[in-house]
């Protein structure tokens, strides 16, 4: 029975041995373990995400010899956006590199982030969930490791709605407004719902929220009840085909393209295009513009792009939403390490000395011009109870070619969203048996 | 010479009904269990606990449960997923719902009623066979998913419909560890894998491969045909529930119905294919291929290949070599790896005489 593959065993562990120990030291780096995926169906935005964080890391090392002098290093694992394939990933590559300790894991995928949220914790490894991952994590005295940064999933709704607040002359305006939400048939499209109608009976909208089944390239009666409700808003929380589907059955019904709000889900060039004309106008939100112009990019182009050692295989890519979250990406990282260097001293961090560090970033204006991405990253600042740090979105329209950011940072309510999350957080605790940390005896 | 058979006779009928009945066999495999519970845990790492044994041994199981349906009964089946996830979330429900109950029967509650359902979508086999069942599971699979997404009850209304997984303490032991989880999966997994070998050796067992190879000839000689195929939903679908909640609390800790989508029915039904349908050892040998061979391929090419040439037509070059390899075995023994094993088993009794 077990007999013959335990057998193999012993084979198949020298092979695994003899890989591993084709090592030289390399001591005096700090290493990231990449979790990537560049193959599968989601490879358009595993290339760019990570293209941008690889190329970000490498402008660090050719323009400033690494971190005061440490070196980053990093390698990749293919992950296909499967979870299996993540968890394996992350528990080959938690070691570090050759001595080289990691600093944190990026997975840019929520199934791999929830497998692996329990081993980063007991691993004391950092786990960077940039724009998506679990909103209670923001909660950093539940989840000490985990760091949804920039934005979760409650503030964007929020934030959405500030700005229609904004678009019709203050929040005390919604009332009365009526507002669709379009919403992905998944736990993903529906995370949002109770806070969408929390803010309904708060600001006084009228809200209709209507389900589309995955994949959603059929969109028919969804738009036909939204031309009969006549809303002055439609959220598009979409997912992959269903956005250019939505946007072109609303032309086909008569929806005006800019009044369909679409989220972090539905805002890349990927799901604009698609629909030609149709999507002229639609407006989505954003946590970094795209394009080339900022002088962190710059610098980029010219230290790594044009010397040939760009990550993208594709190099009009470049400047894309996708890659700019990976340089957004790689600069909270770096930056990390950096404010754990000023406490720990210029060498290779543990996991541990760099969760310090991300819970101590600070990236006020000041700071954002000196790393290049004023415009590009939002002021942020982080703490032990705060994992998320900004909750602004910026919003921006599609002129048929490309998108143009039409609003200043639009900041989320997350003073009324914090009761939520900790009401989470709480019960997770609770459910899991830990002991939240208390977070004013933090230093 | 090592392998030889003469001089073991049984003596009593007791000896002749044994599950192995050569002598080396039955050491080879008390060898096998004793190195599995200490050789294995004294020389593994974390990392070949929690990413590959584990899975190795969850895949094996699941393997196993679709063998007893597909390789003995002869029933097609896509749904494999689905009966993991309703195991999966039935666990995770009743250990939730019902505080105080043993992780170990919340285990055997996920796969009665994933043998409840295995039953329900096994009802059209008594009309229809080979392809026409496999469509008619695959609505199972798609039922299944659809409804846990529907109903955020099966997730605890959690937000993100992910659930994590309870502490896994048995018998108040706790085995969170990479350690603990992997004997504990390999103790769930064993008393499995021995009852369906019994089970195939026995009366039932022999009624499948009868409704399997002919069922117009097997209801003529007496056989219930229908029960016979009921019985390999239920206790198929039984294994697979139990190996899903395995892969949800001691393999991943997360639960997600995306997780058992139409993929995981396909890489269960590969695994019986290149492991060898109608085999016990075929579901090791399938999933040894399926888990460790593109692990395996992944490390290879980090180490030797990387920066020789892009990431990622890297990964695209193991997926060629994994698909050539597939196609080179089917070709070379179509009747999957365990025929292989069988194979070299009857060279090694006679060796080193050639017959």
């Amino acid at each position: 029975m077990a007999r013959s593959s335990l057998r193999a065993l012993p084979l198949a562990l020298a092979i695994g041995l003899a890989a591993f120990s084709s090592s030289s030291q390399a001591a005096g780096e700090q290493y990231f373990p990449l979790q990537s995926y560049r193959v599968g169906p989601y490879a358009a935005g595993g290339t760019g995400f990570f293209g941008g964080f690889i190329d970000y890391l490498q402008y660090i090392n050719a323009k400033e010899g690494g971190v005061n002098g440490v070196k980053l290093t990093w390698s990749e694992c293919e992950t296909e956006y499967v979870v299996e394939k993540g968890v394996e990933c992350y528990e080959r590559l938690k070691k570090g590199l050759n001595g080289a300790p990691a600093a944190a894991t990026n997975p840019l995928s929520v199934g791999i982030a929830y497998a692996t949220l329990d081993r980063s914790t007991a691993d004391k490894l950092p786990l960077i969930t940039i724009n998506h991952g679990r909103t209670d994590s923001t909660d950093g005295s539940v989840f000490p490791y985990v760091f949804p940064l920039q934005l979760n999933p409650y503030s964007e709704v929020s934030a959405i709605i500030n700005y229609i607040g904004q678009k019709s002359g203050g929040l005390d305006k919604l009332k009365g407004k009526k507002i669709v939400t379009l919403f992905h048939g998944s736990p993903y499209g529906k995370e949002t719902n109770p806070i969408l109608e929390l803010l309904a009976k708060k600001y006084g909208f009228q809200l209709t929220l209507l389900e589309v089944p995955h994949p959603g390239n059929e969109q028919q009666s969804q738009w036909l009840t939204i031309r009969k409700e006549k809303p002055d808003w439609v959220i598009l929380r979409g997912w992959g085909v269903m956005n250019p589907v939505a946007l072109k059955t609303a032309q086909k019904t008569g929806f005006p393209a800019d009044h369909i709000i679409g989220n972090i889900w539905s805002n890349s060039e990927d799901d604009a295009a698609p629909a030609g004309a149709a999507a002229k106008g639609y407006v989505s939100i954003t946590t970094h513009p795209s394009g080339t112009q900022f002088p962190v990019l710059q610098g980029i182009k010219k230290t790594v792009i044009d010397a040939g050692k760009g990550n993208l295989a594709d190099p009009k890519r470049f400047g894309n939403v996708y890659y700019n979250l990976g340089v957004v990406n790689g600069i909270l990282n770096v930056e990390a390490v950096r404010v754990a260097q000023a406490k720990f001293g210029a060498k290779p961090l543990t996991g541990e000395q760099v969760r310090w560090g991300f819970e101590h970033i600070k990236f006020d204006e000041k700071r954002l011009k000196e790393v290049g991405a004023y415009g590009l990253l939002q002021p942020l600042k982080l703490s032990c109870s705060d994992h998320e740090g900004g909750g602004a979105v910026r919003f921006q329209q599609w002129d048929g070619k490309q998108w143009k950011v039409i609003s200043d940072w639009v900041q989320a309510d997350r003073a009324l969203l914090r009761p939520i999350i900790e009401t989470s957080s709480k019960a997770y605790a609770k459910e899991k048996g830990i002991t939240p940390r208390d977070c004013s005896k933090e230093s | 010479m090592f392998y030889l058979e003469s001089g073991q006779f049984a003596t009593a009928y007791r000896q002749d009904r044994r599950l192995f009945r050569l002598r080396q066999q039955r050491i080879g495999l008390w060898l096998t269990l004793l190195a599995a519970y200490t050789v294995v845990p004294w020389l593994g790492n974390d990392y070949w606990f929690s990413a590959i044994l584990i899975p190795f041994l969850v895949l094996s199981l699941a393997g196993l449960g679709l063998n007893l349906l597909t390789g003995y009964a002869g029933q097609l089946s896509l749904g494999s997923a689905a009966f993991m996830a309703v195991g999966a979330f039935t666990t995770y429900n009743l250990v939730l719902r019902l505080p105080g109950l043993p992780l170990l029967v919340g285990v055997a509650g996920g796969g009665l009623a994933a043998a409840l359902i295995g039953v329900l979508v096994g009802l059209p086999s008594a009309r229809i066979k080979g392809f026409y069942l496999l469509v008619s599971t695959l609505a199972a699979q798609f039922f299944v998913q659809w409804a846990l997404t529907k109903f955020s009850w099966f997730s605890n209304d959690s937000a993100s419909g992910v659930i994590t997984a309870p502490p896994l303490v048995v018998a108040g032991q706790d085995f969170s560890s990479p350690l603990g989880r992997y004997l504990l999966t390999l103790s769930v997994a064993l008393p499995l894998v021995w009852l369906a070998r019994n089970l195939v050796r026995g009366e039932l067992g022999r009624y499948w491969m009868a409704v399997r190879d002919m069922d117009t000839a097997a209801a003529v000689i007496g056989i219930p045909v229908f029960k016979a195929k009921l019985l390999a939903f239920a206790i198929s679908s039984f294994i697979l529930g139990v190996a899903g909640a395995l892969w949800a609390f001691t393999y991943l800790g997360t639960v997600e119905p995306h997780g058992f989508d139409l993929n995981r029915s396909f890489q269960v039904l590969f695994i019986i294919i290149i492991g060898g349908m109608g085999s016990i050892l075929g579901n090791f040998l399938g999933a040894a291929f399926i888990v460790l061979l593109p692990v395996a391929l992944s490390v290879l090419s980090a180490s030797y290949l990387a920066g020789w040439l892009p990431s990622g037509e890297l990964e695209n070059l193991q997926k060629i070599i994994f698909g050539a390899l597939i196609i080179v075995f089917l070709i070379k023994e179509p009747d999957g790896l365990a025929r292989l094993w069988r194979q070299f088993a009857a060279r090694v009794r006679v060796w080193p005489l050639r017959y």
